[in-house]
């Protein structure tokens, strides 16, 4: 997994590649409390459009992040996410408390998401 | 080979591998190969992946407490359409299986439980045996080609 951070106006942009698991998820972790103290933004924004594969592991970290920026007012986005990343969020419910935005509707999206 | 003899051919796969976050997604790999003949779905090959992946992680997690010196056992059964995949660890064991697959259980980390749920909704069947002290075992099975996923009620673990 990679990961790039830049400050943005909307908050701190993170772009991830890889896959969202077991093996990155405490780097990741790390990498954005690190970063969003740095910066001092509660806005964070991540870029899923590398991302190709995500399970809990990955979506615990992106649930723990929530669960720290909510409470003082903090939001989370997520941009770019593939078909199936997308499907895991939602299944999961984390469509229903932040934006996420896809990489865009393909046909198989559609499929998979019936 | 003819495709119709094909389809109801039965394959099996067992391996051992080192309790390690990087053999999670090896074990992914293994099983999307195995299944890579079959009439499936990209997403219903994701599911099964991610069903494979919660498996693996919850033993080098929670079975192994993280410690890389043990070893995962995963057998995959393909008969027909019928898959079993058992992924198998002689770790601490679980006290109480009904109360670890619930949805809001987690006994550490920030996965929050969603393990289990991600296992229940995306397989047919999931089959949990454990002894304290002694491993778990998982048993995940799904009828390929059936193509349904349920939702998970995320108010059951998002608060």
């Amino acid at each position: 997994m990679q990961e790039s951070c830049q400050m943005v106006k909307e908050g701190l942009l993170v772009k991830i590649k890889g896959e969202l698991d077991l093996t990155c998820a405490s780097s990741l972790r790390d990498r954005l409390d690190h970063e969003l103290k740095k910066s001092g933004t509660r806005h964070l924004i991540l870029d899923l459009g590398g991302v190709s594969f995500i399970d809990s592991s990955g979506l615990g970290v992106i649930l723990g992040r929530y669960r720290m920026l909510a409470p003082i007012g903090g939001k989370i986005s997520i941009r770019n996410c593939n078909a199936q990343v997308y499907r895991i969020l939602e299944i999961s419910g984390l469509t229903r408390i932040m934006l996420v935005e896809r990489s865009g509707l393909s046909k198989r999206a559609k499929e998979g998401r019936s | 080979m003819e495709a119709a003899e094909n389809k109801t051919l039965k394959n099996s796969i067992k391996m051992s591998f080192r309790s390690i976050g990087e053999n999670v997604a090896l074990a992914r790999l293994v099983v999307a190969a195995a299944l890579a003949e079959k009439d499936i779905t990209l997403a219903e090959l994701d599911e099964i992946k991610v069903a494979v992946s919660e498996a693996v992680s919850n033993a080098i997690i929670h079975g192994y407490e993280n410690q890389g010196q043990h070893m995962v056992k995963m057998e995959i059964d393909i008969d027909g359409d019928d898959l079993t995949i058992l992924v198998q660890d002689d770790g601490i064991g679980i006290a109480d299986v009904d109360l670890a697959m619930q949805p809001t259980y987690s006994s550490s980390s920030e996965r929050m439980g969603l393990g289990f749920s991600f296992m229940q909704s995306f397989m047919d069947k999931v089959e949990v045996t454990s002894v304290l002290g002694q491993g778990t075992s998982v048993r995940l099975m799904k009828k390929l080609g059936a193509f349904e996923s349920e939702s998970i009620e995320p108010d059951e673990f998002i608060n």
